[in-house]
């Protein structure tokens, strides 16, 4: 590349770190992109994934994207049940999406939904408190991570939020306490800026519902007759419950990916029910913010609650959307036999490749995606925030960055290639 | 292509047309003056029919997180009214917080076109695009809430001049793309995140010291002299709380006579006579209005069901939370900005208070002698779905089946009300006025709301009925922009709405010499960032953007 087509660009918004930094500087030289200040592992790997593929196919050959597209149609048409996943992608896209699936009568199932469906249960049953980014930033005094290694997921979540420069209430956030329930962090994002470790209440995957339960009932003003839960002390647990009702507000946080055990729900709903008895005793201010928001998990949970009423795991199969976490489940849909056709779309992430299956699969995705088979038709779109303007949810659910264009790749936008897939089956 | 609507009885309030036979001409999606030999391409024969324009809901809760939050809250809601796919409908769902796409049918069936958000977070301003743009069938617009954000809090306290402070608030206006500035509470979502759980008007916020009675003069001032032709729209203090129509009263006299737009002013119309300590603040209210000429309200009426009440008024929410029913909410503290708090409630015609409710809301619509000032809503989804407004048309315009139902709540509540004896009973002239007229003339949308030569041709045709709600529930046709988009109660064409906004004159480079370094030092993402582009709204071919004038400073 010649160096007269090299440019920089500053504050640009990543699409892929879920916690949506919109700080980083980003060097373009045609094609080519190199993040220069503010990247971390996850936002490197996503700016700077080549553009390889440009051509769509069809069983493996070349073909253009017309026939790549009555292809799809094809396909659709003579499908019974039709399964949508995937979904790494951005509000237009998943509009798009929506349509389609609306008009071919499929299961939409975002592919992270698994994870978010561990707070959104919750939500659906009991509410909460939740609180954003920006007031942890600013407002957080005890920060406690339940059952998650936030920085394995969130590299630059301590450095942008928990230990700035400045605060706007007067806090020094360097005097900030960090408290880790369940799993010890990987790194030393967590250690404060004099060299303080977090407090570690380490205990096994399995000990996590009875250690929130009882973390909950303690809150409630249980006396339990137990010294110990799940390894940890009751007195420890208490303290901690101490220590955040003298805070003027505390956070609890957690990735409901890192949950990954049968009915953690439920766990997260005695957390969720805990952060309310705090509030409610009038004492102190007190939040959860569940962490996610990677791989467009958050945006299309929002999409398709607007233009829906459901956040996932979506049937139009009789005509209108119904909502069922169990039997709405691609995977599930996948491993029974039910579905017979698979559309992917995963236009951010290209190592977010659908899983294996015996049926016809379509993936309309990033340049560069390696699959263990190759899909029936592969239709390469452009990526929201590199090739195009767009739109991008972060985890908290509240914030949504615009996503900027950088590059001319010429690659048609995934709705493009989704609406003419809709326009095609009406002909 | 030029149309003729013949012959229809026109109600034309902008224009004091009440219910004159005449011929309405409509060309490029504007009403036109009659076109001499001109032949119509189309023609639509309305003799017998009664025409008025679009209706305008000023304030309705259908975009922004708050709604989406109350979806995910309440599957069971949407379980029980699916909307299946039909014609050029898609799929979704109904009732207290419908889905974007059947809320623009359902407005479009009842002939509505035009339907205002009250409360945009200007951080979550991109949201309430996003949801208000895949609601078709509708022209939207929302009001930028300000007020319990950290930013105005700390002008404020540090004695920021008024043309500062004016500054921010065109700032705001212009990057949340809204038409009107809106106050939740005034600075009682921040006190709370401060854990102040209540905040009288005249009380001091807990860490910036200043009073919501301030910061209502403040905003109200800002909103005057930018010349913003919504005045300043206020969810008072004290929302839901026994006794307080004396804060109400307090806010109507101490806003020095700016205008000031009272929302849902049922929820604050309350005072604490009788056995129950609950008692109608109704009378007091309409009196204080009616001299008050500064004054504009929406009543924000109760209607019996389910429904789910949807709020920026975190610190309210939290503290009735108690009465979810389902038990289940949601607050959040946001950015450093604002919040919400959504709280599903059942409101029941046998419950004393929520019988009450009813009967406050509509004594002050019979109360009130101004059609022009007063306006119809249900705060949707907070007092009830919109799609009740036929429901709450026939109340006020039937005093015998307002009656009828009266005899059927709560007789305590009965008892304790003077709804029996009010007699009025609205005119479909004055119908019209609060629905369009009124409504176009307080945002200032020069081409909305009425009949004349100009007019965006968002036309609604009814069958005149003595079944009031019947009537309106089922248009003939409805037009959008020109185009037949809902014949005889049934959407025929889908078309998107547009975007109605203001830009306020304003010093961008002052307001933003320090708000760039603010966003910088404590927010979680850049100013250019925050602000939301044209093109952002405009790129994907659906909506425009369509900017009202503003005035010059007062």
């Amino acid at each position: 590349m010649v160096e007269t087509n090299t440019r920089v660009l500053e504050n640009v918004p990543s699409p892929f770190c879920g916690i949506a930094s919109d700080d980083l500087t980003i060097q373009v030289s045609g094609n080519t992109l190199k993040v220069l200040e503010n990247g971390d592992s996850i936002t490197v790997a996503g700016f700077e994934q080549p553009l390889t593929d440009t051509q769509p196919r069809v069983a493996g050959k070349d073909v253009t994207l017309q026939e790549a597209v009555s292809a799809v149609a094809g396909l659709l048409k003579a499908a019974r049940l039709p399964v949508f996943s995937g979904f790494g992608t951005d509000v237009n896209d998943t509009r798009a999406a929506l349509s389609l699936a609306d008009r071919s009568g499929a299961v939409l199932d975002q592919a992270r939904s698994e994870g978010g469906l561990r707070n959104l249960l919750v939500l659906a049953d009991s509410g909460w408190f939740a609180t954003t980014l920006g007031e942890l930033k600013n407002r957080v005094e005890v920060l406690v991570v339940f059952g998650s290694d936030i920085e394995s997921d969130f590299p630059r979540f301590y450095e942008r939020f928990i230990w700035p420069q400045e605060t706007l209430f007067g806090q020094d956030a360097g005097k900030r306490e960090i408290i880790y329930i369940g799993r010890a962090p990987s790194g030393e994002a967590s250690t404060a800026p004099d060299g303080r470790k977090p407090v570690v209440l380490p205990c096994a995957l399995e000990d996590l519902p009875a250690v929130a339960a009882a973390f909950n009932a303690l809150t409630h003003g249980a006396r339990l007759q137990a010294t110990h839960v799940g390894g940890i002390a009751v007195a420890d647990l208490a303290a901690v419950l101490e220590r955040v009702k003298q805070a003027h507000y505390s956070v609890f946080t957690w990735a409901a990916g890192h949950l990954a055990y049968a009915h953690a729900d439920l766990t997260v709903q005695q957390l969720s029910a805990a952060v309310v008895a705090l509030n409610a005793g009038g004492l102190t201010r007190s939040a959860i913010l569940p962490l996610g928001g990677q791989d467009g998990d958050r945006t299309a949970s929002q999409v398709f609650a607007w233009q829906s009423g459901y956040p996932t795991r979506i049937s139009y199969a009789r005509g209108y959307p119904e909502y069922d976490p169990y039997h709405f489940s691609v995977a599930r849909l996948l491993q029974s036999g039910e579905a017979d056709v698979l559309i992917w779309i995963s236009t951010l992430n290209a190592r977010l490749a659908p899983p294996a299956t015996h049926i016809p699969t379509v993936v309309i995705g990033r340049s560069g995606m390696r699959f263990e088979r190759e899909p029936d038709v592969y239709i390469p779109v452009s990526t929201p925030g590199i090739d195009h303007a767009g739109h991008m949810y972060r985890c908290d659910n509240v914030v949504c960055l615009p996503l900027h264009k950088l590059r001319d790749s010429n690659l048609p936008t995934g709705s493009a290639v989704l609406a003419a897939i809709e326009k095609a089956l009406e002909e | 292509m030029l149309t003729k609507l013949t012959g229809g009885r026109v109600y034309d309030p902008a224009h004091g047309i009440n219910g004159e036979i005449r011929d309405i001409y409509i060309r490029d999606g504007r009403i036109i003056a009659a076109p001499g030999d001109a032949s119509p391409d189309h023609e639509f024969d309305l003799r017998g029919k009664v025409v008025m324009a679009g209706a305008i809901d000023m304030h309705t809760h259908i975009g922004g997180g708050k709604v989406t939050i109350a979806r995910n809250l309440l599957p069971e809601d949407h379980r029980g009214d699916q909307a299946a796919r039909e014609g050029l409908m898609r799929g979704g769902c109904g009732h207290a917080a419908p889905s974007t796409l059947t809320t623009g049918y359902r407005y479009a069936e009842m002939g509505y076109t035009t339907g205002f958000e009250p409360a945009v977070l200007p951080v979550n301003a991109r949201q309430a695009h996003h949801e208000m743009a895949d609601v078709p069938l509708l022209d939207v617009g929302g009001y930028a809430m300000l007020g319990s954000d950290d930013y105005f809090l700390r002008l404020l306290s540090s004695g920021k001049s008024q043309e500062e402070i004016n500054n921010y608030v065109a700032w705001t206006i212009h990057s949340a793309q809204c038409i009107g500035i809106k106050v939740v509470n005034p600075g009682g979502i921040s006190a709370f995140k401060f854990n102040q759980r209540s905040l009288d008007l005249d009380e001091q916020h807990v860490y910036y010291g200043v009073t919501p009675r301030k910061v209502l003069q403040t905003l109200a001032r800002a909103v005057h002299e930018l010349g913003v032709p919504h005045p300043l729209h206020v969810h008072g203090s004290n929302l839901g709380v026994p006794g307080n129509v004396e804060t109400t009263l307090n806010t109507m006299a101490g806003i020095e006579g700016l205008p000031l737009h009272l929302t849902h002013i049922q929820f604050h119309s309350y005072g604490t006579e009788g056995d129950r300590k609950f008692s109608s603040g109704a009378a007091r209210i309409a009196e204080a209005f009616n001299r008050t000429k500064n004054i504009t309200m929406d009543v924000g009426q109760v209607l019996f069901g389910q429904t789910v009440t949807a709020s920026g008024d975190s610190q309210r929410q939290h503290a009735n939370a108690s009465h979810a029913n389902p038990n289940k909410w949601v607050c959040m503290d946001i950015e450093c900005d604002a919040g919400c708090g959504v709280v599903p409630f059942k409101y029941r015609d046998k419950n004393f208070v929520n019988a009450l409710q009813w009967a406050i809301g509509l004594e002050i619509f019979l109360l009130a002698d101004d059609p022009w000032r007063i306006f119809l809503t249900t705060d949707h989804p907070n007092g009830a779905p919109f799609t009740s407004y036929p429901h709450l048309i026939k109340l006020l315009t039937n005093k015998s089946f307002r009656n009828d139902m009266l005899a059927t709540i709560n007789p305590d509540a009965a008892a304790l009300s003077t709804l029996g004896s009010l007699t009025r009973e609205y005119s479909l002239y004055e119908i019209a006025i609060m629905t369009r007229a009124g409504a176009a003339k307080l945002l200032g949308l020069k081409d909305r709301g009425h009949l004349g030569e100009g007019a965006g041709a968002d036309i609604t045709v009814y069958t005149e009925q003595e079944d009031k709600e019947a009537m309106f529930a089922r248009p003939d046709y409805v037009f959008k922009d020109g185009e037949l988009v809902v014949k005889n109660g049934e959407v025929v064409k889908v078309v998107w709405g547009n975007v109605h906004t203001v830009k306020p004159e304003f010093d961008r480079a002052a307001a933003e010499k320090d708000l760039k370094s603010y966003f910088e030092r404590y927010l979680t993402m850049k100013m250019d960032n925050f602000i939301i582009r044209d093109q952002e709204i405009e790129n994907d071919g659906r909506s425009k953007i369509i900017v009202h004038p503003c005035g010059g400073k007062a």
